[in-house]
């Protein structure tokens, strides 16, 4: 991380969209900034040619002459990490919205700067450390209350280590007050800037045993993914993937939440600006911008700045699960992201490779996957001398065209993603939300994460899951041959089946996500309402094993009231449960006894 | 803006330097010797012997030519004694509030035999991004009239919602239905229309300007149009001159705006035209890989502005090749709207108006615009459930067609009369106008013909209300018979 100023300026020789070239740019280096023409645009070195490099521009490059001059800044793109970063909203190059609307009013300007973090700003610092400590990269100088939930604990900078000589005392401090000395003269502050294509060391890898539990029924029953894990939502446009990412945004139970909003919609984004001040965390009850970095980078703004929006979004995403936090990255959509890369290897006139897009797409996105994990962080919790555990979950949205999984972005992302939820246009036209096709997608998580489903969830989880798949498959079966010869050829316990496999997926499979009472599921209710239907099934069977016929035991008013379970509340579940099953129970003997 | 309406002349010496260093012409794009003379983006005259003028914008400049695309295109040019000049720095389209009203080009000349307008701001074309800070999340209503719009597909200020056809579809007709029904609830803001066309036949042209005149319009809109046989690369301007001119009605004079684009498969195949001028690598169906940041640059421009009256709200139209909704443009313009309006040919077939298929169909703003308060209450959870029963019953409809009538049981065929029903009465309302209220009211009479247990999707207390009401307490519901 080269910090020293460059005296390094070229003229610019080509100008082709989010493309331009600069000659006289000798000692340029790949990846570093430069600074373009009488507005200053911002521009990533990505390839050097002789004494010329090809940079891409962060900004609208129209306007410009040949021959205007290119700075190089000596430094490679990266973000200011330090408290302040929670609740705030960046553009793709990390220009907080807010700064930028005070420039130049409600439509984005060129060329214009900001600061990431709040220069004037005094956060409540509480020293962990002494004077004379030998401290390493990772270790906790101390921490700031940045919200009401979360701690920011204040990290010896990557690649640091020394004698302290001195630390500020409990006090208020802005990001550019020193807070500690080392031995050598270097001073640190509460702020410190990291490049973001580089990740950010660990201490080393942890195997994941924990679920990110997500609140959505059809995920956390029957593709679950690990804390520290990844999974992938790709679906055609309509099918839900921006609401999947914004209600585990909502419900899921990271402690931190950053959302790169990717080449997509302004007015979605000013959704999420409106409504998540006013919700509330399911974990603390607090505001959920307090857990919330938004990255902001929408369709019609410059395309090269998706390129680094992704990457500022998991640089921070890094920083905060270096602090021992479970955070979660959601990326909508990663298609927009290839994209970029596919347009500005045109404009380099690379070779492509399949559908156009550049042959590193898959070493990119790969890079960026492997990014997640739960680790053990850098560093030891001064304290305690115990080792920090954080967690970084990836749930990337991908938009296939015409929805069609065969395209390079949908099968590469496959290809190092450990969850598939696979979204389906037919399931969204008749609105059956979640979207998630239950045949398609895929968990390949379960093995490390039945333990802990054994031991935390309720009882008989994995059993009950087993059999809902097992019904649903059998009902895959049964409608083909519905559909060759009709429901008549069926026995009354296969023509059970279908009504039951219908009643998972309206009543457990599909949720409201702008249901008050069913947005949210805990795991109690997603156990219980899920064993409230097997039981239905395996009473029903019993009581057709009785000779009763079908028709009469869809005709129970039970039925109705077992769709209802769904809109109970979480809290007020369990007895609502219990008085429809026992119901149930009732209703169904009652046929049996009128038979007999 | 600040930056579009600063200084929106270079200086006069370089206006009157002309280039005659013409090197090679392709297709609509000619190179130029030199590429450090002219801005990115600039506006110069392409200037042939005998005095014509023809317009062109500078595309790419590098040291040893700048690319030219010319609109008008470059039949007749020649390269010995054509010459350059330099018009403006950037394209731009005049605005002021005198634009109400008249008609122009594609490129936003006059056309209507009127003067010029004398501009109040001379506006850059491109426009800049909305600062997603700085939005308003769309939330007011807009009441079309069109049940299968305003029950199932709510369109809302500021939303921008496409709608799909395929050739022979009466697309033309719903649009107009639209622009002729909209008033929004409260109404006594001022509304206008602007209305852009790219390659749309003099016939379409003529209906549009016919029928808004007609239903009393007129006066209320603007409209940029580009026909069939005027130049294919001015089509790239058109939609941006009116968005333009929106913006500036919306976000200064406080105007509700609604826009019409038609049709946008043209624009799109003049972009691809450009392209391959260019000799880029084609994507898919030899449409440029950059066509979805191009499209955004112009379905982005709709939305609210915070503490602002106005709203641009968009209705693209496009028409789908061969009715297929994964062909690239509808496929990439649904990746950006927030929903789409499609047509069914075989609603249109049987008669049906409008043809609007609401499975596919889908409005992603929905939700901000109804409930209580802004339509009703029971609104969501009626849509939801008549979609999900029209899903089964279409499912059923399938079956049938397999199986044979005399497999289907009870229920399945009270599902195949709802469905019928739905089509017929709901989605089929021919010309008439109707208000939400009408539309939810209707919605309730044909789910009385299926059993009231299949209701899972509304909240019992609102069951309990309107089923019952319809089903008992004496209000007729016209399809218990069926």
């Amino acid at each position: 991380m080269a910090t020293t100023e460059t005296a390094l300026v070229g003229t610019l020789s080509r100008i082709s969209g989010p493309m331009i070239a600069a000659s006289g740019m000798l000692g340029a280096t790949m990846g570093e900034i430069v600074r373009v023409g009488k507005l200053g645009l911002m521009g990533e070195i990505i390839r050097i040619d002789g004494d010329t490099v090809y940079a891409q521009v962060f900004e609208d490059t129209g306007g410009m002459y040949l021959g205007e001059e290119v700075h190089a800044t000596g430094v490679a793109l990266a973000v200011e990490l330090g408290p302040g970063l929670l609740g705030s909203t960046y553009d793709g190059i990390q220009r907080p919205l807010i700064t930028l609307q005070e420039q130049s009013g409600d439509f984005i300007g060129r060329g214009l700067t900001a600061v990431a973090l709040d220069r004037e700003k005094r956060w409540a610092f509480t020293p962990a450390v002494e004077a004379g400590a030998e401290v390493r990269q990772g270790d906790v100088l101390g921490t700031v209350q940045e919200t009401i939930t979360i701690t920011h604990r204040v990290l010896v900078p990557p690649g640091m280590e020394g004698k302290l000589t001195s630390v500020a005392p409990e006090g208020e401090y802005t990001v550019e007050d020193t807070i500690a000395e080392f031995e050598d003269g270097t001073k640190l502050t509460m702020m410190h800037r990291w490049p973001v294509k580089r990740p950010r060391p660990i201490g080393r890898k942890l195997p994941s045993d924990r679920p990110f539990l997500t609140g959505q029924r059809v995920l956390d029953c029957l593709f679950p993914i690990a804390q520290g894990g990844s999974a992938i939502v790709p679906g055609g446009f309509g099918t839900g993937k921006t609401v999947v990412e914004q209600t585990l945004s909502k419900h899921c139970d990271a402690e931190i939440i950053v959302y790169v909003g990717c080449g997509e919609r302004g007015n979605e984004m000013a959704d999420v600006l409106t409504e998540f001040p006013e919700l509330t965390d399911p974990n603390t009850g607090e505001s959920l911008m307090n857990r919330t970095i938004l990255v902001v980078n929408t369709s019609n703004m410059p395309v090269a700045a998706r390129d680094a929006s992704v990457y500022t979004g998991i640089t921070l995403a890094e920083y905060y699960r270096d602090m021992g936090y479970n955070v979660a990255l959601m990326a909508d959509s990663t298609s927009r992201w290839a994209e970029a890369l596919r347009e500005i290897s045109s404009r380099l006139e690379e070779m492509p490779g399949e559908e156009g897009y550049p042959t590193y797409l898959a070493a990119r996105i790969s890079e960026f996957y492997e990014r997640s994990g739960r680790i053990v962080c850098a560093g030891k919790e001064a304290e305690t001398d115990e080792p920090r555990v954080g967690s970084l979950t990836l749930v990337g949205a991908v938009s296939p065209p015409g929805g069609d999984f065969s395209e390079p972005v949908t099968q590469t992302s496959l290809r190092v993603a450990g969850g598939l939820w696979a979204l389906d246009a037919s399931l969204a036209y008749r609105r059956h939300y979640p979207a998630v096709n239950w045949n398609r997608s895929y968990s390949l998580y379960f093995s490390e994460l039945d333990p802990w489903f054994e031991e935390n969830a309720p009882a008989g989880w994995r059993d009950n899951r087993q059999q809902a798949v097992q019904l649903m498959q059998r009902d895959a079966e049964l409608q083909e041959v519905v559909q060759l010869v009709g429901p008549d050829a069926l026995q009354d316990t296969e023509r059970l089946i279908l009504e039951v496999s219908r009643m998972i997926r309206e009543v457990f499979l599909q949720q409201n996500a702008f249901s008050d009472n069913d947005a949210y599921c805990s795991l109690d209710k997603n156990a219980g309402l899920l064993r409230a239907l097997l039981d239905f099934y395996e009473e029903s069977r019993k009581v057709l094993e009785q000779g009763v016929s079908l028709n009469r035991l869809l005709d129970l008013p039970i039925r109705e009231d077992i769709a209802r379970l769904r809109d109970v509340g979480n809290n007020e579940f369990a007895e609502r449960r219990d008085d429809v099953v026992a119901n149930m129970r009732g209703q169904l003997n009652g046929l049996i006894e009128k038979k007999g | 803006m600040e930056s579009a309406t600063t200084n929106s002349n270079a200086s006069g010496d370089l206006l009157q330097r002309q280039y005659w260093d013409l090197k090679y012409i392709s297709g609509p794009l000619l190179f130029l010797g030199d590429g450090g003379r002219f801005a990115t983006g600039s506006i110069v005259d392409v200037i042939q012997e005998n005095g014509d003028v023809r317009q062109g914008q500078v595309l790419e400049a590098t040291k040893t030519h700048a690319v030219v695309q010319v609109l008008q295109g470059t039949q007749g040019l020649d390269i010995k004694n054509t010459s350059v000049s330099l018009k403006d720095d950037a394209a731009r389209v005049s605005c002021s509030i005198d634009v109400i009203g008249r008609r122009f080009n594609g490129t936003g000349e006059p056309i209507d035999g009127l003067p010029p307008v004398v501009a109040d701001e001379e506006r850059d074309i491109q426009g800049s991004s909305i600062n997603p800070v700085a939005r308003d999340a769309p939330k007011d209503f807009i009441e079309t009239g069109i049940s299968s719009i305003d029950a199932f597909n709510t369109l809302v200020r500021g939303q921008k919602l496409p709608i799909f056809f395929g050739s022979g579809m009466p697309a033309n007709q719903v649009a107009n239905m639209i622009v002729q029904q909209s008033a929004t609830k409260g109404d006594d803001e001022q509304f206008v229309v602007v209305f852009g066309a790219m390659g749309i036949t003099q016939r379409e042209a003529a209906y549009f300007l016919r029928s808004f005149d007609e239903g009393g319009q007129g006066s209320r809109v603007v409209a940029f149009i580009n026909q069939a046989n005027d130049p294919a690369i001015e089509r790239l301007f058109t939609p941006r001159c009116a968005l333009t001119v929106s913006e500036y009605l919306a976000f200064e004079h406080g105007y509700q705006v609604l826009t019409i684009l038609t049709d946008m498969t043209n624009y799109c195949d003049a972009l691809r035209q450009v392209a391959s001028a260019r000799e880029e690598i084609p994507g898919r169906r030899g449409y440029p890989g950059y066509m979805y940041t191009d499209l955004s640059s112009i379905y982005e421009r709709a939305g609210r502005i915070r503490g602002g009256k106005g709203s641009v709200t968009q209705i693209p139209m496009l028409s789908m090749p061969d009715d297929d909704m994964t062909h690239p443009i509808p496929d990439l313009t649904g990746y950006i709207t927030e929903g789409q309006i499609v047509l069914q040919r075989s609603l249109h077939r049987q008669g049906v108006f409008p043809p609007v298929d609401v499975l596919p169909s889908l409005s992603r703003l929905m939700n901000n615009g109804i409930g209580e308060g802004l339509t009703r209450k029971d609104h969501r959870e009626l849509a939801n459930q008549l979609y999900a029963s029209y899903a089964h019953g279409r499912d059923i409809k399938k079956l049938m067609a397999i199986v044979g009538e005399d497999a289907l049981s009870d229920l399945d065929r009270k599902y195949l009369a709802f469905t019928e029903a739905f089509d017929k009465e709901l989605i089929g309302q021919g010309e008439s106008r109707r208000t939400i209220e009408e539309s939810l009211e209707l919605g309730w009479q044909l789910l009385t013909i299926i059993p009231r247990e299949e209701l899972t999707r509304i909240n019992k207390d609102l069951v309990d209300r309107y089923y019952s009401q319809y089903m008992e307490d004496g209000v007729q519901s016209p399809y218990l018979e069926s």
